[in-house]
């Protein structure tokens, strides 16, 4: 992949290049137009949709704790484990990203309000909003301002030059999967750039860091500390710790997964810093519709990802009810469709492996992966060392000679 | 004596503050609230019971009040916050009986013409749901009478005006199966009531001012627009000849209000008046934006939103995408009427009716259509 501006240098299509600045204001027309028919329906229905998740949801977590209480009984264990794995992903997907997102403020309900709601993540909402509803939402998918491309801690593009640490992005990637809402805190308090320009001491990083240093001291005393020790009755402090940590754990995973199909599969578009400047309305729409990717399967699924396998609609329209997603999903696919635009959207486990195959290929310099076969493993596993152990310039000139080996491969396919 | 309170008070906040830190982030009442709502400590809310039509566009719902209903007085209104099409609206409506032994209340409603909450309620409302309340409030109730002399009062009354009057009067005066009970209480009283309604059929709670008319409890007075024609308060005193000597109580539209007063001070006499509806507010094109906390005033045009507006005239702002996407220049509108500029939507807010908090609003996507006060 590459941003979609400089594909055509590379000899790829631009896959915007066959829209003209009237196509697009037509379709922003017709998009304008999904998104008020929703509006204009927005009702009764949807407040009952979203009471009754937040219900279900906090008499799954009540039941799955009480069960815990005994959890030193393995189908005790079992039960509570799921069922709280399936509570705290209910929570964080389908209920407080939403709500945080505003998709419910019409009801003016004060306790469902994008203003007054928390979650249990470790990062505060009132961080989470700013970090993700003002720059991912913004700059979706533009290399250099949206954080969540990588989380600033990854290669996700091969216009970003390859370096030796790289090599470990695969593995950095899954410890941040497992202990996914921490890393959403560290890079919404800002933390690296934080370390890395000596900013620690700056009061507003002090007063977000201590924020989100009491949410966790709260999260753990619950799920380590309170639970644990109502469980002692039974004996059953310890596996009561390690459903917790189990469920934690199984949320941290999953919601990992479904945001990382969001914009990192093969086939969803990065955009240039500098196309952005002056963007129009209609621009920002098509860049939301390439630089976002679905999951398709059940209503099962969609409500555990939170509807974020319409990440193509949500993107679109971050404050439409999530429960409305799936109704314009296929006018949205109508008019990818019609306006000649890529609508990408796979079943989970392929998604799951674009992305990681990504991850993987991206962490190899340019090329590497694709002219790898068995027959050449000994030689490019070679160069590989030699561009990880030489300077700049060594890593320069390999990756040159693999370019042209590889545009000569594809000429000769 | 005191020692055990304390005792007993720090262990109560201990238990609680333990039982946050097994709820964080939400807090216990999040979880007894999905099996007793209406319990002691809960927010208050209430349920309805039964909904009885009165008119062919009145009813009168009876409704179940959490254990913390403190009681009312007859002649007092709560404030009721329902929700129609899934979003939340709060009206405020007279209660229309005395405290009753059953612990219920009751309110009666009238569907005005486009009232979307009044409707809602009259034709659409089902028994079983829970509504949210705030306690009974009001200072339009009956003076305590002086031992051994008459209270005399006059009530003139319009429309569904009536409706806190009829709680003073159930109060004192209750129909049961075997007619009016005069209450010990309602000895003090002398009353009569002009009570002027488009029509007999239109009139809400006319058997019951009949009945009481007829058992001699009060004096009424009743004009009907179809059949007397619109009440000119020049007949007042023709209606009430000992209109000096009552104390006039007044409640239904504006306009009636209005004039009441203007006769009455004119005269020199007393009068207490409740209105619920305040002007109704009208949509134009922009509109001066006040911000009572830091005192700015920006006139704002109706083309471009108010945060831009506010920021050219140095009000401090708080702001994201100015997209209307992340909602980070939210603002609480206390009263006026805004225009989303995507859609030409409407949000009014309008103090009584719509949260006292205010209503949230998105400034980066919306521009007055009046005058505003933002609590910012």
């Amino acid at each position: 992949m590459t941003t979609i501006q400089k594909k055509p240098r590379i000899g790829q299509v631009n896959p915007i290049a066959h829209l003209s600045t009237e196509d697009l204001e037509a379709m922003a027309v017709e998009l304008d137009a999904i998104r008020q028919s929703v509006i204009d329906s927005r009702g009764e229905s949807d407040a009952r949709y979203i009471r009754r998740v937040i219900k279900t949801q906090r008499s799954l977590e009540l039941g799955s704790r009480v069960v815990l209480l005994a959890s030193i009984f393995p189908p005790a264990w079992v039960l509570g484990t799921a069922g709280l794995s399936a509570a705290k992903i209910l929570e964080n997907m389908e209920i407080g990203h939403n709500i945080l997102h505003g998709q419910w403020d019409w009801m003016r309900d004060p306790k469902i309000h994008s203003t007054t709601w928390e979650w249990d993540s470790a990062t505060p909402a009132a961080q989470w909003k700013y970090a993700h509803n003002e720059l991912h939402h913004n700059f979706t998918n533009v290399i250099g301002k949206d954080n969540d491309l990588g989380y600033g801690i990854m290669r996700v593009d091969e216009d970003q030059p390859w370096a030796p640490m790289h090599l470990g992005q695969p593995l950095w990637n899954f410890v941040n999967a497992l202990f996914f809402e921490y890393g959403i805190a560290a890079y919404d308090v800002e933390l690296r750039g934080a370390m890395l320009h000596k900013t620690t001491k700056d009061p507003k990083f002090q007063r977000e860091f201590k924020a989100v240093l009491g949410k966790i001291r709260r999260q753990v005393t619950k799920d380590y500390v309170v639970h644990p020790a109502a469980s002692l009755v039974t004996g059953s402090f310890l596996t009561t710790i390690a459903a917790n940590f189990t469920a934690n754990t199984v949320r941290n995973l999953w919601s990992h997964s479904v945001i990382m199909c969001g914009h990192f599969p093969e086939g969803v578009q990065t955009f240039e810093k500098r196309s952005i400047d002056g963007e129009t309305k209609p621009e920002w729409y098509v860049r939301q519709m390439l630089g976002s990717a679905n999951i398709s399967g059940s209503k099962l699924m969609h409500i555990m990802t939170g509807n974020l396998s319409h990440q193509i609609e949500h993107h679109l329209f971050p404050d439409l009810p999530s429960n409305r997603y799936g109704e314009i999903a296929p006018k949205i696919k109508d008019l990818f469709e019609r306006y000649g635009l890529e609508y990408c959207e796979r079943p989970l486990p392929q998604q799951v492996y674009s992305a990681w195959h990504k991850v993987l290929r991206l962490s190899l310099p340019n090329g590497w992966l694709d002219q790898t076969t068995p027959r050449n493993l000994p030689g490019q596993l070679k160069r590989l060392f030699q561009m990880t152990t030489g300077g700049p310039k060594v890593r320069r000139a390999l990756q040159a000679r693999m370019t042209q080996e590889n545009r000569r491969l594809a000429k000769a396919a | 004596m005191s020692a055990s309170v304390d005792t007993s008070r720090g262990w109560r906040a201990h238990a609680l503050r333990l039982a946050e830190a097994a709820t964080h982030p939400l807090v216990p009442a999040d979880f007894l609230d999905l099996f007793a709502p209406l319990r002691t400590g809960a927010e208050l809310r209430g349920r309805i019971e039964s909904i009885h039509p009165e008119t062919a566009d009145a009813a009168t719902l009876v409704i179940r009040p959490g254990a913390d209903w403190a009681g009312h007085v007859p002649g007092q209104y709560v404030r009721i916050g329902i929700d129609v099409d899934g979003v939340r609206n709060w009206r405020a409506y007279s209660l229309t009986h005395g405290p009753r032994a059953d612990g219920r209340i009751s309110i009666t409603v009238k569907a005005v013409p486009d009232g979307k909450v009044s409707n809602h309620i009259v034709r659409d409302s089902r028994p079983g749901t829970l509504v949210h309340l705030e306690q009974a409030a009001g200072e339009f109730v009956l003076p305590t009478p002086v031992a051994g002399e008459k209270t005399k009062l006059l009530f003139v009354t319009a429309g569904s005006g009536i409706t806190p009057v009829i709680g003073m009067l159930r109060n004192l005066f209750p129909v049961t199966d075997s007619g009016v009970v005069r209450m010990a209480r309602s000895a003090g009283y002398d009353i009569t009531v002009v009570h002027v309604a488009p029509s007999h059929p239109d009139s809400i709670f006319s058997h019951d001012l009949e009945a009481l008319d007829a058992a001699g409890c009060i004096r009424l007075v009743a004009r009907y627009d179809d059949e007397h024609g619109i009440l000119d308060l020049a007949d007042l005193e023709t209606l009430v000849p000992d209109l000096d000597e009552r104390t006039t109580f007044g409640c239904g539209p504006g306009g009636l209000l209005d004039a009441l007063a203007a006769h009455h001070s004119e005269r020199g006499l007393p009068l207490y008046v409740e209105q619920f509806r305040v002007t109704a507010l009208v949509a134009g094109e922009g509109g001066t934006v006040a911000f009572d906390k830091t005192g700015a005033l920006v006139a704002c045009d109706g083309a471009r939103p108010i945060l831009e507006q506010a920021e050219d005239a140095g009000v401090l702002m708080p702001s994201g995408c100015r997209m209307g996407i992340c909602y980070q220049c939210v603002l609480p509108m206390r009263e006026g009427v805004v225009r989303d500029l995507r859609t030409g939507e409407l949000t009014t807010a309008v103090p009584g009716e719509t949260p006292s908090g205010g209503v949230l609003i998105q400034t980066c996507i919306n521009a007055a259509a009046g005058p505003c006060h933002l609590d910012h």
